[in-house]
């Protein structure tokens, strides 16, 4: 029954800093379930983020837990996991951290197919510096630097790391806890480069401003807007309007993962 | 009797009344800032409570 | 025994130097004219086991560079000043979160992409203040290859007795610079080790000051769970912003590198003892400056040449000393006046402090060096 979080949380560190009903706690149980169903040695596992709300996680966590720059959770990351390949690395971060500052890191992460775990919430906004727009605010939305409705058009995450070469993509959302560690142990098992969009809900920054009257209003909009892959399959075009894909959305299987095809580099240096 | 016992962690509990508006029984209540306990032999265990709740504030437990 | 010889690039013998002292990781971008680092580590590495990896920016080099020390890596990046530039937000990581590593400048002139393929010594304050916050730096200068190799070694070894990121700075005409080098035996040259952590995982903390000026780092994937931050933080590795924590950890950082100058400080010293004005040069600069003070000899002027190794900390108690001896202190730099400002303000107005600097891609020669010294005395 109720499950035993506290064992993986550090003594002390609750309650967290979040705000209420901020979907980024509801991540973290996940994660931590996922580790436990992967029962992964904390003493091997590298938790790893950048800056702002979501990258405060990792300081919850007992494992070597390493909180690193605005944007270069993934570049600190690699250089752990090359430097250590029989380390678990899981990276953990915002969409703001992730795609802009860190979007470079993040798509050449993909494309190296290193063998991590990134776990992005997606709640379309910086939240610790007060509400300014990502790369994922929603076009028309408001933001405290978007007064007027956001110019810009919006990364779809899911889709940057499938072609930037990620070899398993998957969605869900903060109000699906059971999908998130269900996803999380895929990626955790996948070779490769691995990641987990969570659309998340901040109410405080992004809600408030955005019609979302309360924590309730958004997370029965991360339920509406949400479409299992199987079950858009059988939708319209219509049907779908202003939904986003749930589920594993890409898996590859073939693809070299870079620790290994170094371990090949270092054999042949070797004259093996 | 449901056989389910939950127990509020309060110095956790932010009050965001999800676990209140997700429970499909009607099981809980907000008291302003806290979750209340009103009605636990309605509780079937279906775990959504402790699942949703961002704060580790929430647990379900069997009797 | 012969010893075993080379004619080496600098920038060759650096990479020479890390694999010496025990370096097992590189991460780095293409920058010219560092580049030579990477591929001759891109070539040795694999071959002890060691890792390479050329990373997609100067940001994400540094980034990998600060990761694999955690493990317990001996890691090394190479760059030159556009790509310092980049790096300096990391570098300030790496001081406040006291993580080991060695940064390799190959300078050039600038600002912004300036002569590439020309040298310059214009980054030297960089390596000082260059990222933002209150910093301790520790910062190398050889002169030549052999020493580029030596103070390599050296830096790798400052990096992990201190716990700090160390810089080695060298300009573009010794990183091309192709000398006999000999290498030294293993055990010839000291090669420090990280120290362990010496209490068990319950009971460690990062930045425990009980522990020492330096307390000791353990490894990711050992035994030892912590946190590491670039917030400021209390001994335990976890953010604070309770002021006395805050303020007793900026100074520890600061004080782990002041208290032990004699340790950090190196500097060589030619003809100063009857000096009347003193050369203040470094890196390829004092080749110039050697041959002026020869020259200058000749000519019956008594001049000598103070050749800072260590930049940073900068060597104030010896520069402070020659400004009481000598009457004039001509400081030559591939510059418009850096160095020359700190040895101003030691010099406190006892002797004349003159800069003589050049910036167009040549390189400062003896005969302009020596007329400085003449327009001075
Ligand atoms: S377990 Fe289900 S039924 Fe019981 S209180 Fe929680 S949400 Fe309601
Ligand atoms: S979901 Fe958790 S934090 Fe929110 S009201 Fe319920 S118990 Fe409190």
């Amino acid at each position: 029954m109720a499950y035993d979080y506290e064992k993986s949380i550090r003594p002390g560190k609750l309650p967290h800093i979040w705000c209420p009903g901020c979907g980024h706690g509801i991540v973290m149980k996940g994660l931590i379930r996922a580790m436990d169903t992967c029962e992964l040695d904390r003493k091997n596992t590298a938790i790893v983020s950048g800056i702002g709300c979501a990258s405060r996680l990792p300081g919850y966590l007992d494992a070597c837990t390493l909180h690193t720059a605005h944007g270069r959770a993934a570049a600190f990351a690699t250089g752990v996991k090359m430097a250590k390949p029989e380390m678990n690395v899981i990276c953990c971060g915002g969409d703001g951290d992730g795609t802009a500052i860190g979007g470079n890191h993040f798509i050449h992460a993909c494309r190296r197919n290193i063998d991590m775990t990134y776990v992005l919430m997606n709640n379309y906004i910086y939240g610790m510096t007060g509400g300014q727009f990502s790369p994922c605010t929603p076009t028309g939305d408001l933001a405290s630097t978007t007064p007027y409705g956001n110019p810009d058009p919006i990364f779809d995450i899911s889709k940057l790391a499938i072609g930037a070469g990620a070899t398993f993509v998957a969605r869900t959302t903060a109000a699906h806890p059971r999908e998130i560690d269900k996803l999380i142990v895929k990626g955790i098992q996948h070779k490769g480069m691995a990641i987990i969009e969570v659309i998340d809900d901040c109410p405080t920054t992004y809600g408030r401003r955005n019609k979302f009257r309360s924590v309730i209003d958004m997370m029965k909009r991360l339920k509406a807007e949400a479409v299992p892959i199987k079950a858009a399959a059988k939708m319209t075009a219509e049907q779908l309007e202003g939904k986003f894909l749930t589920g594993v959305l890409f898996e590859d299987t073939e693809k070299p993962e870079y620790t290994a095809q170094y371990a090949n580099v270092i054999k042949k240096a070797q004259g093996a | 009797m449901s056989g389910a016992r939950l127990e509020i962690i309060e110095r956790n509990c932010k009050g965001c009344s999800i676990c209140v508006e997700f429970c499909p029984k009607n099981v809980l209540e907000m008291d302003v800032f806290l979750v209340t306990v009103p009605r636990p032999e309605d509780c079937i265990k279906c775990m959504q409570c402790e699942l949703l709740c961002p704060d580790f504030a929430i647990k379900v437990h069997d009797e | 025994m012969a010893k075993k010889v080379a004619l080496l690039q600098g920038n060759e013998a650096c990479a020479q130097g890390a694999l010496y002292a025990g370096c097992t990781f590189f991460g780095g971008y293409p920058i010219t004219p560092s580049t030579e680092v990477a591929e001759v580590l891109s070539v040795e590495l694999p071959k002890i086991g060691g890792k390479f990896i050329q990373m997609e920016d100067e940001i994400a080099a540094m980034a990998s560079v600060i990761g694999a020390s955690l493990t317990g890596a001996k890691a090394i990046t190479a760059t030159s000043g556009p790509g310092v530039s980049l790096k300096q937000e990391l570098i300030g990581y790496a001081c406040i979160a006291e993580v080991p590593c060695v940064i390799i400048n190959v300078m050039r002139g600038g600002p912004s992409t300036g002569m590439p393929t020309g040298p310059g010594q214009s980054d030297v304050m960089q390596a000082m203040w260059g990222t933002h916050g209150d910093h301790a730096a520790i910062a190398l200068v050889p002169d030549s290859c052999q020493e580029i190799f030596s103070e390599t070694v050296r830096a790798f070894n400052l990096a992990e007795k201190y716990r700090m990121p160390v810089q080695v700075l060298y300009d573009e005409i010794v990183g091309h610079m192709r000398e006999r080098i000999e290498f030294p035996e293993p055990g010839e040259l000291e090669v420090f080790d990280r120290e362990a952590p010496g209490v068990g995982p319950e009971d460690y903390k990062p930045y425990d000051s009980t522990k020492g000026q330096v307390p000791p780092l353990a490894a990711f994937g050992s035994e030892y769970k912590y946190h590491v931050t670039g917030l400021n933080k209390a001994d335990d590795g976890f953010p604070t912003t309770k002021a006395s924590l805050v303020d007793a950890e900026e100074r520890r950082q600061i004080d782990k590198v002041l208290d032990n100058i004699a340790d950090i400080e190196s500097y060589e010293e030619y003809l100063t003892e009857d000096a009347d004005v003193v050369i203040w040069a470094y890196g390829s600069t004092s080749r110039s400056a050697r041959y002026a003070v020869n020259e200058l000899r000749k000519e019956g002027i008594k001049a000598g040449l103070f050749r800072p190794i260590t930049l940073w900390p900068f060597p104030e108690k010896r520069t402070a000393e020659l400004a009481k001896q000598a009457k004039a202190i001509v400081v030559a730099e591939m510059n418009l006046g850096q160095m020359v400002l700190e040895v101003e303000r030691v010099a406190k107005g006892n002797c004349v402090v003159v800069h003589e600097g050049r910036v167009d891609g040549d390189p400062l020669n003896p005969g302009q060096i020596m007329t400085k010294v003449k327009e001075v005395l």
